[in-house]
């Protein structure tokens, strides 16, 4: 009697704390970057909004299920000194009708809100929308505003409550765009131009990461969303237009060593060079990140990058250009003028 | 034939008195060639956990670099193309070689030099694809291979075509089984085993063969092309000229989503086995479990783009399939429920079979719901490629698989070596890998709906993701763990002597009538049977009408026969041995094009196996 008691009990305990964890983690989620049960715009509410009806009728499947499995598994226990046969019971038409036509029921009903969000997700032909490219490359991010004459790295700025279309594209392997408090996941397919939207409420920074397997630095292909309120869009938008700075006294080392380097061979500055491998560097101290944002960008981590780039980013495409220290720090200095 | 001192000119020998190594390397007998896959997927096994340990180890901390990315991406590669090719589908196959004559009745299988054959292929192109690790050549683009990754513009080492010609190896083994099973699960079954009488395990194992028969090709197209695009210059995934790496895709889960089934089915025919014989009562609905597995086989090929739900197929496909994806939801729960059906009203014993079996369900439940989960296409979006994945499918893989293939161990262990493996130990295994399992694959849930992508060797301390990830790799260890009792328990258990008994389960079906470990011949004479769970039905004869039992006893005892069992060859083994010469000479042709004299010499040993084959006395 005890034992079972025991047994009992170990089984209420196991259960009700499982139940707690499961809820304590669904109900508050958390302040992760990328906490997918967190969304910041509609895209991203959308898809949370379906989750949630389905943890639930799992979770309620779930106990019920296991219970009866754990329950029938104790109560049907054989009996040590015990002969019994059991009935040989081979099986119950009216209960296997039943438990196949539940489960269809309750998935047909799942069904329906899913097919409906899947085309209300649909790209659509919204009202002013601002057209983004997205280009995918071995691993770090180019985002071109084509109608606004703009070409950034790794940091797509877009201004809140308006309705932002992407078109995804790759100029080698497939990557995928994913933020997750914006918008879950699209391929970007090579040859293909996959079409999503975002929008995002509210002011922020939201983290994003490729999530399509793309090679030895897939890990290093990260990329982060500005939402910034319209006006200070437009002033974004009017610096990212703007010439590059003057190289000025200080800078004027660094501006030579990049326009007589190997630089010029991958990099664009605007009025200087119009290399396309690599990102545009034109505004590059504009941006808060680096080498597919896992850097940020400050003058120790620049130095290191351009010191070696493959101990930073394994196999990237910028070789060790075996620069001197003072070739490195005079670039350096010049780059993060680069307002 | 060891009078034949002289061969005949043009017939070539069978083999006679052998070594001890030479017996394996020869035999044809499917309990040995059984016992041969069983250990040597458990060795692959323990080759793929390690690979496994030494991931957790890495991503145990945020921000670490222990190993290099180069590194993580061959081990995540080979962890999953090991677990699946060479752990997951040989041991499957080790059940269906040991278990499938025993249980229809059979002395083997329908063609025992195949079957020699099918394990040798699959051992050598193991062999080949881990042989990468010591050129330093290991695959590392995902067990999946996404196009256009994989092609020389972005995978230039050798490291692909290990993996394309490991693979296609591989697969070549099942395909060369699958027809063979198919074949002696048709006509090998004793008299009055009629298919509604097959035991349900061989009833999975049907479906799982005709899955290999239907879904390996289609891996094959693919990969073919990927080796035509690698070392002969084909376009078919390359983008410039205008080939389309989607194409990879819709062939790799074509062969995929079957694959999955492939990898469960086995293992749920080894459940449908224990939990009757534990709780002493038949199968609950044994026509709606077997007819549950058909349509589970049949709807497997109508899933396969619920893989490709973000590659940007459109509002239609992703509707449809997310449809037929939750459609197939239902005969999976159809079986849950028939199983607990089955404990219900029995006389459970519990031993360590059982506890495996159970878990197997209660894991499965949580990996079928998730599942549902994923089926939610704008749901999936979010988290598609991110660790909630890596933990549904560990669910239905580990918690389904391979706890059913455990039990499946613990189970006809007595029946395959003549011993009981330690109740008490077994016990330690089963608690201390269900609590390792979860604590490895439930954070995988947590990680995963925090954003945490797959396959990313290092991740930043700012995405919180450092606490799940360390709790995770705790759980690896206290697997590990598990395992290393599970293997002394082995070890101890073959030191004792073979006392299990014929029947120490109180079992229901034919291989339990036949002494532990079998003789050769299996059956010294062929059964008759008379009803579903033959052995069973005559232990409840007995018990409750004697006299029909006798009765019954007289019937069968008709037709002695001669017994005519196939006597070793050699050539099999040769003819698997042209296959991983011409598999180096395809990868290294580019080197030096003299190679490719390694891809002749395989043809050539090919040819003279099957002329050796073909002029065999009988």
């Amino acid at each position: 009697m005890t034992a079972r008691k025991r047994y009992l009990r170990a089984l209420v305990i196991t259960a009700t704390s499982l139940a707690v964890i499961l809820m304590s983690t669904a109900c508050f989620g958390s302040s992760n970057p990328q906490d997918t049960l967190a969304p910041r715009g509609p895209v991203a509410a959308d898809e949370k909004g379906l989750f949630y009806p389905i943890f639930w009728i799992a979770v309620v499947v779930f106990f019920l299920v296991e219970g009866i499995l754990v329950f029938a598994m104790y109560r049907f226990r054989h009996r040590q000194g015990t002969d019994v046969i059991p009935k040989q019971v081979h099986g119950n038409t009216r209960a296997e009708i039943a438990w196949t036509i539940a489960p269809t029921l309750l998935l047909a009903l799942i069904s329906i809100p899913t097919v409906a969000t899947v085309y209300h997700l649909a790209p659509t032909k919204a009202n002013n929308p601002l057209n983004v490219t997205v280009v995918g490359h071995q691993w770090w991010w180019e985002f071109q505003y084509p109608d606004l004459g703009v070409v950034t790295a790794n940091e797509l700025h877009i201004p809140t409550k308006r309705h932002i279309n992407l078109v995804l594209n790759s100029i080698d392997v497939i990557h995928a765009f994913y933020v997750p408090q914006l918008a879950g996941q699209l391929d970007v397919v090579p040859g293909h131009n996959n079409e999503m939207y975002i929008e995002a409420n509210n002011p922020g920074d939201y983290s994003g990461q490729c999530t399509q397997f793309c090679g030895t630095s897939h890990a290093f292909m990260r990329f982060r969303v500005v939402a910034d309120q319209p006006g200070d869009f437009d002033s974004w938008v009017a610096a990212q237009k703007a010439d590059p700075v003057a190289p000025g006294a200080s800078t004027q080392a660094g501006a030579r060593a990049f326009a007589t380097g190997a630089c010029i061979g991958c990099h664009t500055i605007k009025g200087v060079s119009q290399g396309k491998v690599g990102p545009d560097l034109t505004h590059f101290a504009s941006r808060t990140t680096f080498a597919g944002s896992s850097l940020t960008n400050e003058a120790a981590n620049v130095q290191k990058w351009i010191h070696d780039p493959q101990s930073v980013k394994p196999d990237a495409k910028m070789p060790n250009l075996h620069l001197s220290d003072d070739e490195i720090a005079s670039l350096v200095t010049y780059l993060e003028s680069l307002k | 034939m060891a009078t034949l001192a002289r061969p005949m000119p043009g017939v070539s020998q069978r083999p006679s008195r052998l070594t001890y190594l030479w017996s394996w390397i020869t035999t044809v007998d499917h309990k040995r060639i059984g016992m041969l896959y069983l250990t040597t997927s458990m060795f692959f096994f323990l080759v793929g956990g390690s690979e496994a340990l030494v991931l957790r180890i890495q991503l145990a901390r945020p921000d670490q670099r222990l190993i290099s990315a180069d590194l993580y991406n061959s081990l995540f590669t080979m962890h999953a193309t090991t677990m699946i090719f060479l752990v997951v589908m040989p041991m499957g196959a080790a059940f269906f070689n040991f278990m499938i004559p025993l249980m229809i009745g059979a002395r083997d299988v329908a063609f025992p030099r195949l079957n020699a054959l099918s394990y040798w292929i699959y051992l050598f192109g193991a062999i080949l694809i881990n042989t990468g690790w010591l050129t330093n050549a290991a695959p590392n683009d995902g067990w999946f291979g996404y196009a256009n990754l994989t092609t020389l513009a972005y995978s230039p080492g050798h490291n692909q075509d290990y993996w394309f010609v490991g693979l296609q190896i591989v697969g070549l083994a099942s395909l060369i089984a699958s027809f063979n099973f198919i074949v002696t699960i048709l006509n090998m079954r004793a008299p009055g085993m009629r298919l509604m009488r097959m035991p349900v395990f061989v009833w999975m194992s049907l479906v799982t063969n005709v899955l290999l028969a239907l879904a390996l090709p289609v891996i094959t197209v693919a990969l073919l092309e990927l080796m035509f695009d690698r070392l002969f210059a084909a376009n078919f995934f390359n983008v410039a000229k205008g080939g389309d790496p989607v194409l990879w895709q819709h062939l790799f889960w074509l062969f995929g989503h079957p694959e999955v089934y492939i990898m469960i089915l086995p293992a749920m025919g080894i459940v449908s086995e224990v939990l009757p014989t534990f709780s002493r009562k038949p199968l609950f609905g044994y026509p709606v479990v077997v007819f549950s597995g058909v349509a589970i086989g049949v709807m497997s090929w109508g899933v396969w783009a619920h893989h490709m739900f973000t590659t940007g197929l459109g509002s239609t496909a992703n509707s449809a399939f997310a449809v037929s994806t939750m459609l197939i939801a239902v005969p999976t729960g159809v079986k849950i429920f028939n199983w607990i059906a089955t404990l219900w009203d029995g006389d459970i014993r519990l031993k360590t079979p059982l506890y495996f079996s159970i878990g197997f369900v209660a894991m499965f439940i949580i990996g079928g719901l998730s599942g549902v989960t994923h089926a939610v296409v704008p749901s999936d979006w979010e988290q598609h490629q991110t660790y909630y994945i890596v933990a549904h499918f560990h669910y239905v893989l580990f918690g389904g698989s391979i706890f059913g293939l455990f039990s499946g161990i613990y189970y006809w262990f007595p029946k395959m070596t003549g011993r009981l493996l330690s109740e008490k130990i077994g016990l330690w295994h089963f608690w201390l890998m269900l609590i390792g399992f979860n604590l490895t694959f439930g954070p995988f849930h947590l990680l995963g709906l925090d954003g945490m992508p797959r396959r990313i060797y290092t991740y930043a301390a700012g995405n919180g993701w450092g606490f799940w990830n360390g709790v995770s790799s705790d759980g690896a260890f206290i697997i590990a763990f598990s395992i290393l009792l599970f293997l002394v328990n082995v070890a101890r258990t073959m030191r004792k002597p073979a006392d299990a008994g014929d029947d120490p389960w109180d079992g229901r079906t034919l291989e339990w009538t036949i002494p532990s470990p079998p003789p050769e011949y299996n059956f010294a004479r062929i059964p008759v049977v008379q009803a579903r769970d033959p052995l069973w039905h005559q232990k409840l004869l007995r018990r409750f009408s004697p006299l029909r039992a006798d009765q019954a006893e007289v019937e069968s005892e008709h037709g002695e026969e001669h017994i005519h069992m196939p006597a070793p060859s050699y050539y099999p083994f040769l003819t698997a041995l042209g296959l991983p010469l011409m598999g180096y000479g395809l990868i290294y042709q580019s080197e030096s094009k003299g190679l490719f004299a390694l891809v002749v010499l395989g043809v050539v040993v090919i040819l003279l196996g099957a002329y050796g084959w073909a002029t065999e006395p009988s």
